[in-house]
């Protein structure tokens, strides 16, 4: 049985996409199996970041619809070969995911991979609940201000009522805290929430801290996963994060502002 | 209160004794176009508490003559709110005499409690605090130990409402009775909904939106000069809510 994380905000442009292709390239360069699935139906934005725009002939909505099967969508990604990505379609809407369709491709897909990554839409919708509501596990993509934090806790309420773990009363999904666009310097001058006050907000455990980075948004524009870039702070970040999601231990980096010459454990607890 | 409606019990059904908790309404005297004026006064305070309720007349404090005293307006103004009389309480032979001919049920008398005071025509500010209800079984409370979340909402329709966990901006807890918080509340809370006014809000930090007890609330703006992001309980005295830090108490 394949493990399904789903990615998700309520807010947009917080970096969902970024996270679940960095997220799924780290599982599968670690050897798992991994499957992303775009569920972001007529914005699609996975395969630009993944890099296989071109290489899409079938997606999601055909295979749930019945037009082409799971292995004619799936995309084989060039750089980690245990790494395939499953494309929204362009064309069509969100209505195009049924609950019954999606059960199935991940039923499917299961069989076959060990990890399920889904790339929410933003949005406490019908598309963003299609996403989550066969999770077992939800990293909440958070940035450190207010209205993101506010849209988290929102999205956090969906994911205990109205996931199928939810409904079935089964464990809860189990809740992973990532904020991204973290810049310590702005935290320092009172300009943005630090860890701890988006910690103490959302009562979730923190999965990582990424720092805002030009590296982030120059590996988004060639259909770079940023995860790849390993010298870099929000590389290493991603990679770390990886490593905690799979019950590593690593102690939480890239949270001080960096003209200090030392870094402090900034938080209690993890 | 029990259901008293007693016929023979026949195969089809099965009488069970029921315990539930009513909105009184204490009536001082009756002038129909004032009553109804009140009445649209006090639910516009809490729009969606008053649909539908079932509602008491409580004659323990009328004072007006017997003569004025029509319940076929009384219930037919309450049915335009969408307000159900089901009874009156108290009262003497020729009120009881008048409340049946409106097929209203006939309820004792009150004088054993008094734990839902409606505010009904007139505002009455000597009331014991937290009088506890001791007259018959309390209603259980609700216990919740998961964080309510922005958009959730968490409801006690009879007692109490016990969280163990934060009450987030967006959230929204309402109860009977009181709340309790314990942890920040940062959502609304709305505490004695059917017009419990003896009703409080503990929290551990207020950060709350809006705080209500009985229709009477205060909005966050009104709240910070006071017990914010401390550990309070919220009251209602001479018609104003009172903060008062919990380690003073």
């Amino acid at each position: 049985m394949a493990r399904i994380i789903v990615v998700t905000s309520g807010k947009g442009g917080v970096g969902k996409t970024t996270t679940s292709a960095s997220i799924s390239t780290g599982l599968a360069k670690r050897g798992h199996k991994t499957v992303v699935i775009d569920f972001d139906v007529g914005l699609r934005n996975l395969d630009l970041i993944m890099n296989c725009e071109r290489r899409v002939v079938y997606d999601f909505v055909n295979v749930i619809q019945g037009e082409a099967t799971l292995n004619q969508a799936l995309i084989k990604d060039k750089r980690v070969d245990t790494l395939y990505i499953l494309p929204a379609s362009q064309t069509r809407e969100k209505e195009a995911l049924t609950r019954e369709g999606v059960e199935k491709v991940i039923n499917e897909l299961s069989e076959t991979f060990d990890y399920i990554v889904c790339d929410s839409p933003a949005g406490i919708e019908h598309g963003a609940q299609m996403a989550l509501y066969y999770a077992d596990e939800a990293v909440v993509v958070t940035n450190p201000e207010v209205s993101s934090v506010r849209d988290s806790d929102r999205i956090l309420g969906i994911l205990q009522s109205k996931s199928r773990r939810a409904e079935m009363g089964q464990d809860p999904v189990k809740e992973h805290l990532l904020l991204t666009r973290y810049n310590a310097d702005r935290v320092e001058r009172g300009e943005m929430l630090s860890v701890q006050d988006v910690e103490e907000i959302l009562a979730i455990p923190l999965l990582g801290v990424i720092p805002e980075s030009q590296v982030v948004l120059n590996a988004s524009n060639q259909g770079l996963p940023v995860i790849l870039e390993e010298q870099s702070d929000a590389g290493q970040a991603y990679d770390d994060a990886v490593a905690r999601l799979l019950g590593e231990e690593r102690e939480h980096r890239f949270m001080t502002a960096q003209k200090k010459g030392f870094f402090s454990r900034m938080f209690k607890g993890g | 209160m029990s259901d008293s409606a007693a016929t023979d019990a026949k195969q089809s059904f099965q009488l069970k004794s029921a315990s539930v908790s009513l909105t009184a309404l204490e009536l001082y005297y009756f002038e129909n176009d004032e009553f109804e004026a009140n009445l649209r006064d006090k639910i516009s305070q809490a729009p969606g508490f008053f649909k539908d309720i079932p509602l008491i007349i409580s004659l323990e404090k009328y004072e007006g003559l017997d003569s004025e005293l029509d319940f076929f307006k009384i219930i037919g103004t309450c049915r335009r709110h969408n307000i159900h009389v089901i009874g009156v309480r108290a009262g003497n032979d020729d009120q009881r005499r008048l409340a049946r001919g409106a097929s209203l049920a006939l309820l004792p008398g009150g004088s054993l409690r008094d734990k839902t005071t409606s505010e009904a025509t007139v505002d009455k500010g000597h009331q014991a605090a937290a009088q506890p209800d001791t007259t018959h079984e309390p209603a259980p409370a609700r216990i919740i130990s998961q964080p309510v979340r922005s958009g959730q909402q968490v409801y006690a329709p009879d007692g109490d409402l016990i969280i163990l966990a934060p009450v987030q901006a967006g959230a929204e807890v309402l109860a009977a009775g009181n709340i309790h918080v314990y942890g920040p509340l940062r959502g609304r809370a709305l505490a004695g909904i059917h017009g419990a006014e003896s009703a409080r809000v503990f929290c551990q930090s207020l950060e709350a939106e809006l705080v209500s007890i009985a229709g009477h609330y205060k909005i966050s703006e009104d709240l910070q000069d006071n017990g914010w992001k401390s550990a309070v309980q919220i009251q209602l005295r001479d018609d104003v809510l009172v903060v008062t830090p919990l380690d003073k108490a």
